[in-house]
Protein backbone atom coordinates (compact mmCIF):
# COMPACT_ATOMS: atom_id res chain seq x y z
CA UNK A 1 0.00 0.00 0.00
CA UNK A 2 1.33 3.42 -0.97
CA UNK A 3 1.98 5.81 1.88
CA UNK A 4 2.84 9.50 1.83
CA UNK A 5 3.79 12.17 4.31
CA UNK A 6 1.27 14.88 5.14
CA UNK A 7 4.12 17.04 6.40
CA UNK A 8 6.00 16.78 3.10
CA UNK A 9 2.81 17.57 1.23
CA UNK A 10 2.34 20.66 3.42
CA UNK A 11 5.91 21.87 2.95
CA UNK A 12 5.81 21.31 -0.80
CA UNK A 13 2.45 23.05 -1.19
CA UNK A 14 3.64 26.02 0.85
CA UNK A 15 6.54 26.49 -1.54
CA UNK A 16 4.20 26.37 -4.54
CA UNK A 17 1.83 28.85 -2.91
CA UNK A 18 4.77 31.05 -1.99
CA UNK A 19 5.67 31.31 -5.68
CA UNK A 20 2.10 32.15 -6.64
CA UNK A 21 1.36 34.69 -3.91
CA UNK A 22 3.89 36.99 -2.30
CA UNK A 23 1.56 37.63 0.64
CA UNK A 24 2.02 34.07 1.93
CA UNK A 25 4.29 34.17 4.99
CA UNK A 26 5.24 31.31 7.29
CA UNK A 27 6.03 31.14 10.99
CA UNK A 28 7.39 28.28 13.05
CA UNK A 29 8.43 27.73 16.66
CA UNK A 30 11.74 25.90 16.33
CA UNK A 31 10.22 22.82 14.69
CA UNK A 32 10.56 23.80 11.04
CA UNK A 33 12.50 20.61 10.26
CA UNK A 34 9.65 18.51 11.63
CA UNK A 35 6.73 20.51 10.32
CA UNK A 36 8.53 20.92 6.96
CA UNK A 37 8.09 24.67 6.89
CA UNK A 38 11.87 24.60 6.40
CA UNK A 39 11.19 23.95 2.74
CA UNK A 40 9.48 27.36 2.51
CA UNK A 41 12.20 28.96 4.65
CA UNK A 42 14.86 27.79 2.20
CA UNK A 43 12.99 29.14 -0.81
CA UNK A 44 11.73 32.39 0.73
CA UNK A 45 13.93 33.26 3.72
CA UNK A 46 12.60 36.85 3.91
CA UNK A 47 9.03 35.59 4.28
CA UNK A 48 9.81 33.00 6.95
CA UNK A 49 9.91 33.87 10.64
CA UNK A 50 11.26 31.43 13.16
CA UNK A 51 9.87 32.72 16.44
CA UNK A 52 11.83 30.23 18.51
CA UNK A 53 10.28 28.18 21.30
CA UNK A 54 7.55 30.74 21.91
CA UNK A 55 4.22 29.52 20.57
CA UNK A 56 2.18 32.26 22.25
CA UNK A 57 4.30 34.94 20.62
CA UNK A 58 4.14 33.08 17.31
CA UNK A 59 0.32 33.21 17.30
CA UNK A 60 0.33 36.90 18.21
CA UNK A 61 2.89 37.69 15.52
CA UNK A 62 0.83 35.75 12.98
CA UNK A 63 -2.22 37.80 14.03
CA UNK A 64 -0.29 41.03 13.41
CA UNK A 65 0.87 39.85 9.99
CA UNK A 66 -2.72 38.95 9.10
CA UNK A 67 -4.01 42.31 10.36
CA UNK A 68 -1.55 43.93 7.95
CA UNK A 69 -2.84 41.92 4.99
CA UNK A 70 -0.48 38.95 4.89
CA UNK A 71 -1.61 35.31 4.80
CA UNK A 72 0.37 33.74 7.62
CA UNK A 73 0.74 29.98 8.07
CA UNK A 74 1.88 29.20 11.63
CA UNK A 75 3.17 25.73 12.36
CA UNK A 76 4.37 23.63 15.26
CA UNK A 77 3.30 20.38 16.92
CA UNK A 78 -0.46 20.12 17.47
CA UNK A 79 -0.29 20.17 21.25
CA UNK A 80 1.86 23.30 21.43
CA UNK A 81 -0.17 25.09 18.76
CA UNK A 82 -3.56 24.46 20.30
CA UNK A 83 -2.75 23.92 23.95
CA UNK A 84 0.13 26.21 24.79
CA UNK A 85 -1.20 29.08 22.73
CA UNK A 86 -4.95 28.51 23.08
CA UNK A 87 -5.82 31.83 24.63
CA UNK A 88 -3.60 33.70 22.17
CA UNK A 89 -5.50 31.99 19.36
CA UNK A 90 -8.77 32.95 21.05
CA UNK A 91 -7.96 36.61 21.76
CA UNK A 92 -5.56 37.63 19.01
CA UNK A 93 -6.83 35.47 16.12
CA UNK A 94 -10.32 33.98 16.45
CA UNK A 95 -11.95 36.91 18.27
CA UNK A 96 -11.31 39.20 15.33
CA UNK A 97 -11.56 36.46 12.72
CA UNK A 98 -8.03 37.24 11.53
CA UNK A 99 -6.76 35.38 8.50
CA UNK A 100 -4.26 33.06 10.22
CA UNK A 101 -3.75 29.46 9.15
CA UNK A 102 -2.56 27.22 11.96
CA UNK A 103 -1.22 24.04 10.41
CA UNK A 104 0.03 21.57 13.00
CA UNK A 105 1.94 18.36 12.64
CA UNK A 106 2.01 15.60 15.26
CA UNK A 107 -1.70 15.23 15.97
CA UNK A 108 -2.86 12.13 17.83
CA UNK A 109 -1.11 9.19 19.49
CA UNK A 110 0.82 8.15 16.38
CA UNK A 111 3.39 10.73 17.49
CA UNK A 112 4.65 7.56 19.18
CA UNK A 113 7.80 7.32 21.28
CA UNK A 114 7.75 10.90 22.58
CA UNK A 115 4.79 9.93 24.73
CA UNK A 116 1.72 11.58 26.17
CA UNK A 117 3.24 15.02 26.68
CA UNK A 118 3.66 15.34 22.91
CA UNK A 119 0.55 13.50 21.71
CA UNK A 120 -2.28 15.93 20.99
CA UNK A 121 -5.52 14.08 21.67
CA UNK A 122 -7.62 17.13 22.48
CA UNK A 123 -6.51 19.60 19.78
CA UNK A 124 -9.56 19.28 17.56
CA UNK A 125 -11.82 19.92 20.53
CA UNK A 126 -9.79 22.93 21.64
CA UNK A 127 -10.10 24.51 18.20
CA UNK A 128 -13.65 23.37 17.41
CA UNK A 129 -15.02 25.23 20.42
CA UNK A 130 -13.70 28.61 19.23
CA UNK A 131 -16.15 30.86 17.36
CA UNK A 132 -14.98 31.87 13.85
CA UNK A 133 -12.54 28.92 13.70
CA UNK A 134 -12.58 26.39 10.85
CA UNK A 135 -11.16 22.95 11.68
CA UNK A 136 -9.86 20.50 9.09
CA UNK A 137 -8.31 17.04 9.50
CA UNK A 138 -6.98 15.69 6.19
CA UNK A 139 -7.05 11.92 5.63
CA UNK A 140 -4.00 11.67 3.38
CA UNK A 141 -1.25 13.67 1.69
CA UNK A 142 -3.33 14.37 -1.41
CA UNK A 143 -6.09 15.84 0.70
CA UNK A 144 -3.54 17.83 2.75
CA UNK A 145 -2.31 19.52 -0.41
CA UNK A 146 -5.85 20.42 -1.46
CA UNK A 147 -6.70 21.64 2.03
CA UNK A 148 -3.69 23.94 2.10
CA UNK A 149 -4.53 25.36 -1.33
CA UNK A 150 -8.16 25.83 -0.34
CA UNK A 151 -7.53 27.57 2.97
CA UNK A 152 -4.96 29.89 1.41
CA UNK A 153 -7.85 31.34 -0.61
CA UNK A 154 -10.40 31.24 2.23
CA UNK A 155 -10.47 34.34 4.44
CA UNK A 156 -10.55 33.58 8.16
CA UNK A 157 -8.79 31.53 10.83
CA UNK A 158 -8.28 27.81 10.16
CA UNK A 159 -6.78 24.96 12.13
CA UNK A 160 -5.41 21.99 10.18
CA UNK A 161 -4.34 18.85 11.99
CA UNK A 162 -1.52 16.90 10.42
CA UNK A 163 0.47 13.94 11.68
CA UNK A 164 3.99 12.73 12.27
CA UNK A 165 3.67 9.41 10.46
CA UNK A 166 2.99 8.80 6.79
CA UNK A 167 -0.62 7.95 5.94
CA UNK A 168 -1.82 5.42 3.34
CA UNK A 169 -2.87 7.26 0.19
CA UNK A 170 -6.65 7.22 -0.28
CA UNK A 171 -7.33 9.81 -2.95
CA UNK A 172 -6.38 10.11 -6.56
CA UNK A 173 -5.21 13.69 -6.99
CA UNK A 174 -7.09 14.13 -10.25
CA UNK A 175 -10.53 13.07 -9.04
CA UNK A 176 -10.81 14.63 -5.61
CA UNK A 177 -11.74 18.18 -4.73
CA UNK A 178 -11.73 19.17 -1.08
CA UNK A 179 -14.33 21.69 0.04
CA UNK A 180 -14.67 23.34 3.43
CA UNK A 181 -17.87 22.07 5.05
CA UNK A 182 -18.09 18.91 2.92
CA UNK A 183 -17.42 15.32 3.87
CA UNK A 184 -16.93 12.67 1.23
CA UNK A 185 -18.40 9.19 0.84
CA UNK A 186 -15.60 6.78 0.04
CA UNK A 187 -17.68 3.63 0.03
CA UNK A 188 -21.41 3.00 -0.07
CA UNK A 189 -23.23 0.57 2.22
CA UNK A 190 -26.73 0.16 3.61
CA UNK A 191 -26.11 -1.38 7.04
CA UNK A 192 -24.08 1.15 8.96
CA UNK A 193 -22.11 4.37 8.42
CA UNK A 194 -18.52 4.70 9.58
CA UNK A 195 -17.55 8.39 9.92
CA UNK A 196 -13.84 8.93 10.43
CA UNK A 197 -11.15 11.60 10.35
CA UNK A 198 -7.43 11.52 9.65
CA UNK A 199 -5.66 8.17 9.67
CA UNK A 200 -8.87 6.50 10.87
CA UNK A 201 -10.44 7.04 7.45
CA UNK A 202 -8.10 4.43 6.04
CA UNK A 203 -8.76 2.09 8.97
CA UNK A 204 -12.49 2.50 8.43
CA UNK A 205 -12.08 1.53 4.77
CA UNK A 206 -10.09 -1.56 5.75
CA UNK A 207 -12.71 -2.52 8.31
CA UNK A 208 -15.46 -2.05 5.71
CA UNK A 209 -13.67 -4.46 3.33
CA UNK A 210 -13.43 -7.11 6.04
CA UNK A 211 -17.06 -6.65 7.09
CA UNK A 212 -18.21 -6.85 3.48
CA UNK A 213 -16.83 -10.37 3.30
CA UNK A 214 -19.23 -11.21 6.09
CA UNK A 215 -22.18 -9.57 4.35
CA UNK A 216 -22.16 -6.34 6.33
CA UNK A 217 -22.08 -3.31 4.07
CA UNK A 218 -20.70 -0.05 5.48
CA UNK A 219 -20.94 3.47 4.15
CA UNK A 220 -17.56 5.08 4.87
CA UNK A 221 -17.37 8.86 5.22
CA UNK A 222 -14.24 10.98 5.42
CA UNK A 223 -15.32 13.89 7.60
CA UNK A 224 -12.22 16.02 7.06
CA UNK A 225 -14.17 19.23 7.60
CA UNK A 226 -14.86 19.00 11.32
CA UNK A 227 -16.05 22.60 11.48
CA UNK A 228 -18.14 23.56 9.68
CA UNK A 229 -19.30 19.95 9.65
CA UNK A 230 -21.28 18.41 6.80
CA UNK A 231 -24.68 18.29 8.50
CA UNK A 232 -26.49 17.13 5.37
CA UNK A 233 -24.22 14.15 4.91
CA UNK A 234 -24.56 13.14 8.57
CA UNK A 235 -28.36 13.41 8.42
CA UNK A 236 -28.46 11.47 5.15
CA UNK A 237 -26.29 8.75 6.71
CA UNK A 238 -28.44 8.58 9.83
CA UNK A 239 -31.59 8.28 7.73
CA UNK A 240 -30.20 5.70 5.32
CA UNK A 241 -28.23 3.40 7.64
CA UNK A 242 -29.88 4.18 11.00
CA UNK A 243 -26.62 3.47 12.78
CA UNK A 244 -23.35 5.38 12.95
CA UNK A 245 -19.88 4.62 14.26
CA UNK A 246 -17.38 7.49 14.52
CA UNK A 247 -13.65 6.79 14.60
CA UNK A 248 -11.00 9.32 15.59
CA UNK A 249 -7.41 9.39 16.80
CA UNK A 250 -8.55 11.89 19.45
CA UNK A 251 -10.49 11.91 22.68
CA UNK A 252 -14.07 10.87 22.08
CA UNK A 253 -15.11 14.01 23.96
CA UNK A 254 -15.46 17.17 21.87
CA UNK A 255 -13.85 15.70 18.76
CA UNK A 256 -15.41 14.13 15.67
CA UNK A 257 -17.71 11.81 17.61
CA UNK A 258 -19.15 14.63 19.65
CA UNK A 259 -19.60 16.79 16.57
CA UNK A 260 -21.49 14.01 14.79
CA UNK A 261 -23.63 13.33 17.88
CA UNK A 262 -24.61 17.00 18.06
CA UNK A 263 -26.09 16.80 14.57
CA UNK A 264 -27.64 13.36 14.95
CA UNK A 265 -29.28 14.15 18.30
CA UNK A 266 -30.80 17.36 17.01
CA UNK A 267 -31.81 16.29 13.55
CA UNK A 268 -32.29 12.54 13.29
CA UNK A 269 -31.69 10.52 16.45
CA UNK A 270 -30.18 7.09 15.77
CA UNK A 271 -27.58 5.17 17.83
CA UNK A 272 -24.01 6.51 17.51
CA UNK A 273 -20.98 4.66 18.84
CA UNK A 274 -17.87 6.79 19.29
CA UNK A 275 -14.50 5.05 18.91
CA UNK A 276 -11.40 6.91 20.02
CA UNK A 277 -9.44 7.61 23.16
CA UNK A 278 -11.47 7.56 26.34
CA UNK A 279 -10.62 10.15 28.99
CA UNK A 280 -6.93 9.38 29.33
CA UNK A 281 -3.58 10.64 28.05
CA UNK A 282 -1.30 8.91 25.58
CA UNK A 283 1.87 6.94 26.36
CA UNK A 284 5.18 6.11 24.70
CA UNK A 285 5.35 3.34 22.13
CA UNK A 286 5.62 2.67 18.41
CA UNK A 287 2.66 4.09 16.47
CA UNK A 288 1.33 0.68 15.34
CA UNK A 289 1.60 -0.74 18.87
CA UNK A 290 -0.19 2.32 20.23
CA UNK A 291 -3.00 1.98 17.70
CA UNK A 292 -3.55 -1.59 18.95
CA UNK A 293 -3.26 -0.48 22.57
CA UNK A 294 -5.92 2.17 22.07
CA UNK A 295 -8.16 -0.21 20.04
CA UNK A 296 -7.96 1.82 16.86
CA UNK A 297 -6.97 -0.88 14.34
CA UNK A 298 -9.25 -1.99 11.48
CA UNK A 299 -9.90 -5.24 13.39
CA UNK A 300 -11.02 -3.23 16.46
CA UNK A 301 -13.44 -1.34 14.26
CA UNK A 302 -14.78 -4.62 12.81
CA UNK A 303 -15.50 -5.97 16.29
CA UNK A 304 -17.14 -2.75 17.46
CA UNK A 305 -19.32 -2.62 14.35
CA UNK A 306 -20.54 -6.18 14.98
CA UNK A 307 -21.36 -5.30 18.60
CA UNK A 308 -23.16 -2.13 17.70
CA UNK A 309 -25.13 -3.77 14.90
CA UNK A 310 -27.06 -5.63 17.60
CA UNK A 311 -28.65 -2.28 18.41
CA UNK A 312 -30.28 -2.30 14.99
CA UNK A 313 -33.28 -4.65 15.31
CA UNK A 314 -34.17 -5.01 11.64
CA UNK A 315 -30.71 -6.03 10.58
CA UNK A 316 -30.31 -8.49 13.45
CA UNK A 317 -33.53 -10.11 12.30
CA UNK A 318 -32.36 -10.20 8.71
CA UNK A 319 -29.02 -11.74 9.61
CA UNK A 320 -30.61 -14.09 12.18
CA UNK B 1 -11.61 67.95 10.66
CA UNK B 2 -8.99 67.25 13.28
CA UNK B 3 -5.64 68.92 13.29
CA UNK B 4 -2.63 66.67 12.79
CA UNK B 5 0.98 67.37 13.61
CA UNK B 6 0.16 69.82 16.40
CA UNK B 7 3.39 71.41 17.58
CA UNK B 8 1.91 73.87 20.07
CA UNK B 9 2.13 72.35 23.54
CA UNK B 10 -0.61 74.60 24.93
CA UNK B 11 -2.90 73.23 22.24
CA UNK B 12 -1.97 69.64 23.14
CA UNK B 13 -2.65 70.38 26.80
CA UNK B 14 -6.08 71.70 25.89
CA UNK B 15 -6.84 68.54 23.91
CA UNK B 16 -5.62 66.39 26.81
CA UNK B 17 -7.98 68.18 29.18
CA UNK B 18 -10.91 67.55 26.85
CA UNK B 19 -9.92 63.90 26.51
CA UNK B 20 -9.85 63.54 30.31
CA UNK B 21 -13.32 65.02 30.55
CA UNK B 22 -14.62 62.65 27.90
CA UNK B 23 -13.10 59.67 29.69
CA UNK B 24 -14.79 60.59 32.95
CA UNK B 25 -18.12 61.36 31.32
CA UNK B 26 -18.24 58.15 29.31
CA UNK B 27 -17.14 55.99 32.24
CA UNK B 28 -19.73 57.61 34.50
CA UNK B 29 -22.43 56.98 31.89
CA UNK B 30 -21.31 53.37 31.41
CA UNK B 31 -21.22 52.80 35.16
CA UNK B 32 -18.12 50.63 34.89
CA UNK B 33 -14.68 50.65 33.28
CA UNK B 34 -11.07 51.51 33.91
CA UNK B 35 -10.51 55.05 35.12
CA UNK B 36 -6.99 55.10 36.55
CA UNK B 37 -5.10 53.54 33.65
CA UNK B 38 -7.02 55.59 31.11
CA UNK B 39 -6.10 58.87 32.81
CA UNK B 40 -2.43 57.95 33.20
CA UNK B 41 -1.81 57.69 29.46
CA UNK B 42 -3.76 60.73 28.21
CA UNK B 43 -0.69 62.78 27.28
CA UNK B 44 0.99 59.78 25.66
CA UNK B 45 -1.90 59.09 23.30
CA UNK B 46 -2.68 62.74 22.71
CA UNK B 47 0.91 63.27 21.61
CA UNK B 48 0.82 60.21 19.37
CA UNK B 49 -2.50 60.85 17.64
CA UNK B 50 -2.40 64.66 17.41
CA UNK B 51 1.29 65.40 17.04
CA UNK B 52 3.23 62.36 15.91
CA UNK B 53 1.44 59.65 14.00
CA UNK B 54 0.54 59.69 10.33
CA UNK B 55 -3.05 58.53 10.11
CA UNK B 56 -6.24 59.42 8.30
CA UNK B 57 -9.62 58.91 9.99
CA UNK B 58 -11.26 59.12 6.55
CA UNK B 59 -9.05 56.41 5.05
CA UNK B 60 -8.67 53.56 7.52
CA UNK B 61 -6.63 51.36 5.18
CA UNK B 62 -4.22 54.05 3.96
CA UNK B 63 -0.97 52.21 3.37
CA UNK B 64 1.23 55.08 4.45
CA UNK B 65 -0.20 55.26 7.96
CA UNK B 66 1.43 54.59 11.29
CA UNK B 67 -0.21 51.93 13.44
CA UNK B 68 -1.26 51.99 17.07
CA UNK B 69 -2.00 49.02 19.33
CA UNK B 70 -3.46 49.41 22.80
CA UNK B 71 -1.92 46.36 24.42
CA UNK B 72 -3.28 47.47 27.79
CA UNK B 73 -6.74 47.11 26.33
CA UNK B 74 -8.55 48.12 29.51
CA UNK B 75 -7.61 51.73 28.73
CA UNK B 76 -10.17 51.51 25.91
CA UNK B 77 -12.09 54.62 27.13
CA UNK B 78 -8.96 56.70 26.50
CA UNK B 79 -8.48 55.29 23.03
CA UNK B 80 -12.16 55.79 22.17
CA UNK B 81 -12.06 59.41 23.37
CA UNK B 82 -8.97 60.00 21.21
CA UNK B 83 -10.44 58.30 18.16
CA UNK B 84 -13.69 60.27 18.47
CA UNK B 85 -11.77 63.53 18.73
CA UNK B 86 -9.79 62.59 15.62
CA UNK B 87 -13.07 61.98 13.79
CA UNK B 88 -13.04 58.18 13.46
CA UNK B 89 -16.62 58.25 14.74
CA UNK B 90 -19.05 60.74 16.23
CA UNK B 91 -18.44 62.16 19.70
CA UNK B 92 -21.88 61.16 20.98
CA UNK B 93 -21.08 57.52 20.32
CA UNK B 94 -18.68 57.67 23.29
CA UNK B 95 -21.67 57.56 25.59
CA UNK B 96 -22.70 54.16 24.29
CA UNK B 97 -19.57 52.64 25.84
CA UNK B 98 -20.10 49.08 27.14
CA UNK B 99 -23.79 49.05 26.21
CA UNK B 100 -25.49 46.24 24.35
CA UNK B 101 -25.27 46.88 20.62
CA UNK B 102 -22.52 49.50 20.96
CA UNK B 103 -19.47 49.58 18.69
CA UNK B 104 -17.46 50.56 21.77
CA UNK B 105 -16.89 47.30 23.61
CA UNK B 106 -15.45 47.08 27.10
CA UNK B 107 -12.10 46.25 25.50
CA UNK B 108 -10.99 47.11 21.93
CA UNK B 109 -12.67 45.10 19.19
CA UNK B 110 -11.28 45.81 15.74
CA UNK B 111 -14.28 44.20 14.06
CA UNK B 112 -16.51 46.95 15.40
CA UNK B 113 -14.61 50.16 16.04
CA UNK B 114 -13.12 52.27 13.23
CA UNK B 115 -9.47 53.08 13.91
CA UNK B 116 -8.76 49.97 15.95
CA UNK B 117 -6.45 47.54 14.19
CA UNK B 118 -6.27 44.43 16.39
CA UNK B 119 -8.27 42.97 19.28
CA UNK B 120 -6.79 43.41 22.74
CA UNK B 121 -7.95 43.12 26.31
CA UNK B 122 -6.34 39.92 27.46
CA UNK B 123 -3.00 41.34 28.57
CA UNK B 124 0.43 40.62 27.18
CA UNK B 125 -0.51 40.09 23.53
CA UNK B 126 -0.19 43.48 21.86
CA UNK B 127 3.56 43.54 21.36
CA UNK B 128 3.49 40.24 19.43
CA UNK B 129 0.86 41.70 17.12
CA UNK B 130 2.85 44.91 16.76
CA UNK B 131 5.84 42.82 15.66
CA UNK B 132 3.68 41.04 13.08
CA UNK B 133 2.46 44.32 11.62
CA UNK B 134 6.03 45.66 11.62
CA UNK B 135 7.26 42.59 9.73
CA UNK B 136 4.49 43.05 7.15
CA UNK B 137 5.37 46.75 6.71
CA UNK B 138 8.99 45.82 6.14
CA UNK B 139 8.07 43.16 3.56
CA UNK B 140 5.89 45.68 1.76
CA UNK B 141 8.61 48.35 1.99
CA UNK B 142 6.26 50.73 3.78
CA UNK B 143 7.65 53.40 6.05
CA UNK B 144 4.89 53.33 8.70
CA UNK B 145 5.79 52.80 12.33
CA UNK B 146 4.00 50.64 14.87
CA UNK B 147 3.33 52.13 18.30
CA UNK B 148 2.16 49.89 21.11
CA UNK B 149 1.11 50.99 24.58
CA UNK B 150 1.97 48.53 27.35
CA UNK B 151 0.95 48.66 30.98
CA UNK B 152 3.56 48.22 33.67
CA UNK B 153 1.66 45.44 35.43
CA UNK B 154 1.18 43.91 31.99
CA UNK B 155 4.87 43.10 31.61
CA UNK B 156 4.40 40.44 34.26
CA UNK B 157 2.97 38.42 31.35
CA UNK B 158 5.64 36.14 29.88
CA UNK B 159 4.51 36.66 26.29
CA UNK B 160 5.69 40.29 26.47
CA UNK B 161 9.25 39.03 26.88
CA UNK B 162 8.89 36.44 24.13
CA UNK B 163 7.81 39.31 21.88
CA UNK B 164 10.61 41.54 23.18
CA UNK B 165 13.11 38.91 22.01
CA UNK B 166 11.40 38.59 18.64
CA UNK B 167 11.46 42.35 17.98
CA UNK B 168 15.16 42.54 18.85
CA UNK B 169 16.05 39.40 16.88
CA UNK B 170 14.35 40.69 13.75
CA UNK B 171 15.73 44.20 14.34
CA UNK B 172 12.27 45.73 14.14
CA UNK B 173 13.31 49.36 14.40
CA UNK B 174 9.84 50.33 13.16
CA UNK B 175 8.39 49.16 16.48
CA UNK B 176 8.08 51.67 19.29
CA UNK B 177 6.69 50.42 22.58
CA UNK B 178 5.54 52.90 25.18
CA UNK B 179 5.28 51.67 28.73
CA UNK B 180 2.74 53.48 30.90
CA UNK B 181 4.64 53.10 34.16
CA UNK B 182 1.94 54.22 36.60
CA UNK B 183 3.25 51.76 39.23
CA UNK B 184 -0.17 50.42 40.20
CA UNK B 185 -2.08 47.30 39.26
CA UNK B 186 -5.44 45.99 40.51
CA UNK B 187 -4.08 44.37 43.64
CA UNK B 188 -1.89 47.30 44.63
CA UNK B 189 1.59 48.68 43.97
CA UNK B 190 3.32 46.71 41.21
CA UNK B 191 6.41 46.64 43.37
CA UNK B 192 4.50 44.78 46.08
CA UNK B 193 2.35 42.50 43.91
CA UNK B 194 5.33 41.32 41.87
CA UNK B 195 8.27 43.58 41.27
CA UNK B 196 9.14 44.26 37.61
CA UNK B 197 12.20 46.44 38.22
CA UNK B 198 14.79 47.11 36.99
CA UNK B 199 12.66 47.87 33.94
CA UNK B 200 15.11 49.84 31.82
CA UNK B 201 17.90 47.33 32.42
CA UNK B 202 15.60 44.45 31.47
CA UNK B 203 14.61 46.00 28.13
CA UNK B 204 18.22 46.96 27.43
CA UNK B 205 19.31 43.41 28.17
CA UNK B 206 16.66 42.20 25.71
CA UNK B 207 18.30 44.29 22.99
CA UNK B 208 16.06 47.35 22.99
CA UNK B 209 16.83 51.04 22.79
CA UNK B 210 15.40 52.49 26.01
CA UNK B 211 14.37 56.05 26.78
CA UNK B 212 12.88 57.16 30.10
CA UNK B 213 10.64 60.20 30.38
CA UNK B 214 7.95 61.92 32.39
CA UNK B 215 4.83 60.63 30.64
CA UNK B 216 2.80 63.74 31.37
CA UNK B 217 5.29 66.21 29.87
CA UNK B 218 4.46 66.83 26.21
CA UNK B 219 7.87 68.26 25.44
CA UNK B 220 9.60 65.15 26.75
CA UNK B 221 7.13 62.82 25.02
CA UNK B 222 7.57 64.45 21.62
CA UNK B 223 11.34 64.64 21.93
CA UNK B 224 11.48 60.97 22.86
CA UNK B 225 9.20 59.92 19.99
CA UNK B 226 11.34 61.86 17.51
CA UNK B 227 14.61 60.67 18.97
CA UNK B 228 13.81 56.94 19.00
CA UNK B 229 12.67 57.10 15.40
CA UNK B 230 16.28 57.76 14.43
CA UNK B 231 17.57 54.62 16.13
CA UNK B 232 18.14 51.92 13.52
CA UNK B 233 18.67 48.18 13.90
CA UNK B 234 16.75 47.73 17.12
CA UNK B 235 13.28 48.36 18.52
CA UNK B 236 12.72 51.20 20.97
CA UNK B 237 10.79 51.50 24.17
CA UNK B 238 9.85 54.70 25.92
CA UNK B 239 9.36 54.07 29.62
CA UNK B 240 6.95 56.81 30.57
CA UNK B 241 6.72 57.52 34.28
CA UNK B 242 3.11 58.40 34.94
CA UNK B 243 0.57 58.82 37.70
CA UNK B 244 -2.42 56.50 37.77
CA UNK B 245 -5.62 58.54 37.79
CA UNK B 246 -3.66 61.65 36.67
CA UNK B 247 -5.57 64.94 36.75
CA UNK B 248 -8.09 64.13 39.47
CA UNK B 249 -6.66 64.39 42.98
CA UNK B 250 -8.82 61.72 44.57
CA UNK B 251 -8.10 59.20 41.77
CA UNK B 252 -4.35 59.76 41.68
CA UNK B 253 -2.18 56.88 42.88
CA UNK B 254 -5.18 54.87 44.06
CA UNK B 255 -5.31 51.20 43.07
CA UNK B 256 -9.01 51.26 43.89
CA UNK B 257 -9.71 53.36 40.78
CA UNK B 258 -8.03 50.87 38.44
CA UNK B 259 -11.36 49.40 37.41
CA UNK B 260 -14.02 51.62 38.94
CA UNK B 261 -16.00 54.33 37.15
CA UNK B 262 -16.65 57.74 38.74
CA UNK B 263 -19.95 58.17 40.57
CA UNK B 264 -22.09 61.25 39.86
CA UNK B 265 -20.62 63.11 42.83
CA UNK B 266 -17.07 62.14 41.91
CA UNK B 267 -17.70 63.17 38.31
CA UNK B 268 -18.85 66.63 39.35
CA UNK B 269 -15.83 67.21 41.55
CA UNK B 270 -13.46 65.72 38.98
CA UNK B 271 -14.72 67.91 36.14
CA UNK B 272 -14.35 70.95 38.38
CA UNK B 273 -10.79 69.98 39.23
CA UNK B 274 -9.91 69.45 35.59
CA UNK B 275 -11.24 72.91 34.77
CA UNK B 276 -9.53 74.68 37.63
CA UNK B 277 -6.49 72.44 38.04
CA UNK B 278 -5.67 70.41 41.16
CA UNK B 279 -5.17 72.80 44.07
Amino acid sequence: MKKASLREAYGRTLVELGKENKDIVVLDADLSGSTKTKMFAKEFPERFFNIGIAEQDMMGTAAGLAAAGKIPFASTFAIFATGRAWEQIRQSIAYAGLNVKIVASHGGITVGDDGGSHQAIEDVGLMRILPNMTVIVPADAIEMEQVIRTIAKYKGPVYVRGARIDFPVIYDDKDYHFQIGKGSILREGRDITLIAMGLMVHHALEAASILSLEGIECRVVNMSSIKPIDRDLIIDSAQKTELIVTIEEHLITNGLGSAVCEVVCEECPVPVKRLGIKDRFGISGKPDKLLSYFHLTPQDIVEEVKKVLQRKPRLVRAVG
Amino acid sequence: MFEQGVKDIQKLKKIAKEIRKDILLMLNKAGSGHTGGSLSAVELLTALFFAKMKHDPKNLTWKGRDHFILSKGHAAPLLYAILAKCGYFKHEELFELRQLGSRLQGHPDCKLTPGIEVPTGSLGQGLSMANGIAMALRLDELSGRVYVLLGDGEVQEGQVWEAAMTAAHYKLDNVCAILDNNRLQIDGWVEEVKNIEPLAAKWEAFGWNVKEINGHDFRQILEALNEVELVKGKPSIIIAHTVKGKGVSFFENKAKYHGVAPTNDELELALKELEEGIK
